[in-house]
Parts: C-alpha cells; structure tokens; sequence
C-alpha cells in the first residue's frame, strides 16, 4: 500500500461501541483525513488527540488501516 | 403515468420480541394491510418485500415468497428489495412506479427486519454492511461513528450544538411516548439526553435510534380503482429516489446528503408543490443530526438553521412543521428494513385523521425521507388527501 503522506483533519469521532472484531481497540480515535494529494481517507489517529483542522503526518498501515499522528 | 394511492395500511408494534421470528411479523403487518383496505390475498398482483439483512440477522433467504406463501399468497411476482435501511422505501418507490406505469392494479408492499435475536456486538457488524467494508469500516467506522462524523462536521462549519441534538431526541420521545406501537414509550429530559453514555462522541445512546423488530405493510392501487378499497385513500403525489457514493469519505460535504437533495427536488417538481408546502414529515432521524441534516436537505430550512429550528420546537406536534410525530426511528423503533413503509404508514395515519392524541391540524400535505446508509440511497415520498 502506498504511503497516503501529510493532511488535515476533515473530521473525526471518538468510537466507544464496536463489533467484535474491534472491541478490544474502544475507545479510539477514527477520522477522515483530507490528504494533500487532494482524496481523502478513513483512518485511525494515535497518540495525542486531533481536531477538525489539525495537521496530521502518515505513521503507518496496520491491517491495511492508515494510521496518523498529529503533527507537533 | 397513472395517478397512485394508498388504500390499505397495517404495523406490528416494533420492539424486542423473543418469540415472534421474521415471517410471523412480515405477515401480521401485510395481513393487517389487507383487512385495512378489505381486500383479499387473491386480490394481490404482486408482492414487494423491503428487508435489509434477513440473511444475516436470522439465517433465511428466499425471503420475498416465503413471507408471502405466509399469507396465502402465490403464483404472482415476489420480490425482495436491498437498498440498507431505506429496503422498503426503495420496494414502495419500484411499486408504486409498476402501479403508475400500468404493469399491475394491486400490489402489496411490505417492510421486515428481525434484529434482537443478535447481541448489540453483531448487529454493529452487521448493520456496518451498509458502509464500505473495504475502506472505512475496515478503519473501524460504526454507522454511530459515520454519524458522529457528520455532526462534528455539521457543529464545525453552522455551530450546531449538543443541546440542539438532544431536543431532537426529547421531541421524539415524547411522540413516541403517545404513541401504542413504539419500541420505547418513555418520556426523557434535556439532562438525560445531554448525559447519556457515549457511543461515538458527540453521540451518546440517545442520539442514536433502537435496535428493533417489527414489520410494517400497505396496500396500494390506482387511485380510479381506490373507492374499491377505501374510503380514505392517500395519494402519492410525488416520489423519487436517488443514490450516491457509499463511502463517507467519497461524499463531497457531509453535512448535506446529496441523494437527499436529488429526490427531494424531483418529488416536489412531480408533486408540484414546494418545500413550504409541507405540512408534516416523517424524516430518518437513525441519529438525532439525521433528522437536523434531513430538514435542511428537504428544504424546510437554510442550510445550518435545522439546529436552532429543533431547540426553537418549531418540529414538535404543536409547532409549525411537525417532524417525526410517531417518535421517529429514535423512538417508535427502526427496525431497518420496515422503516421506509412504517413511515409511509404514520403519514397516511395523519393524512387521515387517525392519529389520535399525536393528531396533527394540518394533515393535508405530508413528507417521508427514508435513507440508506449514510446517504448512498434516499427515498422522498409526498403524500396528499385525495
């Protein structure tokens, strides 16, 4: 999978109730990402929590999730 | 095109019930349908069975002839429709559309989901089969988190706030508290809804509607032929229905549903009537900023203002457009696959006077807004006194 780079955060929840296959994640940050090659994408952020406009960078895919952290 | 009506309508009460499986319920509410309208099984010319995840929720396919054999009905055209939670509105949209194009006179559409027999972990999974599995769902998306993400949206660009959401779940639950055939019958307050437990910030469980079971049925006809039947029949005056993206992230602004928009725009043109017009509404409030996006989107307001009119209590019963006087997906439960055609059912209820204590003065001109998804299918029906 290819590195989906830098963006902002478009928006974003806190999950508190999953399935499960993802009930020992909860709770988690979900967000879609306004990536600047211009598409965006659902994935998880780490760490420090993000809001509606933060700068976020690419970490990692797990299980083909793209992770992001916000950026300093 | 033939002009369309509604001549028979019938529900189960939607809730959790262990000993009732999914026939008994499809078959009670077009049973119920059909006595309404004093017609017979022989009478019916084709069958359209709305219902979302039978498969998934109970194990049975084949679902469409099954529930109608359950009647005493065969040898005629039966058929399921999967479109998410707006199945029957979709099944109701395609019969309606037989009905004005002359295939067929009579036609029996009926709704169905059987979903408390699963835990809440599995139904998530299941109803997340609406979404896109291999991007956001795979991300961790619940339809609470798709929502969730729409309201944070929605509060960033109009500063809709938290105590607007919860108005919405308070007016509903109080029209679902008068109302016999709702899941929950319980009045909440502002503290309660505001305080809730989270599910998907900012969405706690009363933002969000009941997992229920339940079916919900009508009879349709030409309405030349409707005296046959009724003599109450509801015309439907407009309907459309429209598609889009399945993933949230491929909509372009998530604060505004652009299926919503689409088959609006076209129900009101074949209608010919504006969103003025309206007098009530039945709208897909599965989350309390649905019902907020739904109203703007249909026009009731400008874009932005569905909070401020919600808290303001212009959509209770008593206000200037009531919205949701069955209680709503949050309240009268919604069980997804009978949601589009128990809507029908409340606004033709309306239509004709027979809402009791929920009654609405003016009732001429009524709206139902069922949506699949996260908005991949819409369904706008306006119906009128004939």
């Amino acid at each position: 999978m290819t590195n989906p780079g830098s963006g902002t955060v478009y928006t974003e929840t806190v999950v508190f109730s999953q399935s499960e296959a993802y009930v020992n994640d909860v709770p988690y940050q979900l967000a879609i990402i306004q990536l600047e090659s211009g598409r965006r994408l659902t994935g998880r952020i780490d760490g420090e929590r993000a809001q509606i406009g933060d700068k976020v960078k690419f970490v990692e895919f797990r299980k083909d999730v793209a992770f992001f952290r916000k950026s300093a | 095109m033939r002009q369309v009506a509604v001549v028979g309508i019938g529900k189960t009460a939607f809730g959790a019930f262990p000993d009732r499986d999914l026939r008994s319920l499809a078959v009670e509410a077009g049973q119920k349908a059909l006595e309404n309208a004093g017609a017979k099984p022989s009478q019916v010319e084709a069958f359209y069975l709305g219902n979302f995840a039978g498969p998934s929720f109970v194990g049975q396919n084949h679902l469409a002839p099954y529930v109608a054999a359950g009647m005493g009905i065969t040898g005629i055209p039966a058929t399921r429709f999967e479109a998410a939670c707006a199945s029957s509105g979709a099944a109701f949209f395609h019969a309606v559309s037989a009905v004005a194009a002359g295939l067929y006179d009579v036609l029996l559409i009926t709704g169905v989901e059987k979903m408390t027999s699963q835990p809440t972990p599995k139904v998530t999974e299941i109803l997340a089969g609406a979404g896109d599995l291999c991007g956001e769902v795979r991300a961790g998306a619940t339809f609470p988190a798709l929502f969730a993400m729409i309201a944070r949206r929605h509060m960033y660009q109009y500063g809709t706030t938290r105590e607007q959401m919860a108005a919405v779940a308070v007016k509903n639950h109080a029209n679902g508290a008068k109302n016999p055939l709702a899941h929950m019958r319980k009045v909440i307050t502002m503290e309660q809804a505001l305080n809730g437990k989270p599910i998907s910030e900012p969405l706690t469980v009363y933002d969000c509607s009941l997992i229920s079971d339940g079916a919900a049925a009508v009879l349709i006809a030409p309405l030349e032929r409707a005296a046959e039947f009724t003599a109450k029949p509801v015309r439907v005056l407009g309907i459309a229905q429209a598609s889009d993206n399945v993933a949230l992230d491929e909509k372009e602004d998530i604060t505004t549903l652009r299926a919503v928009k689409i088959s609006a725009e076209k129900a009101y043109k074949m209608a010919g009537v504006k969103p003025a017009d309206i007098q009530f509404a039945e709208v897909h409030d599965c989350f309390t900023i649905a019902e907020i996006v739904a109203i703007e989107d249909l026009g009731f307001v400008t874009k932005g203002e569905g909070g401020p009119y919600s808290l303001a209590g212009k959509t209770c019963i008593q206000g200037e457009r009531p919205v949701n006087t069955s209680g709503g997906l949050k309240a009268k439960g919604h069980p997804v696959g009978a949601t589009g055609v128990g809507q029908i059912c409340d606004v033709v209820q309306q239509i004709r006077g027979e809402a009791d204590e929920r009654q609405v003065r003016r009732n001429s001109l009524g709206l139902a807004q069922n949506l699949g998804g996260s908005g991949a299918t819409s369904v706008v029906t306006i119906l009128g006194a004939a």
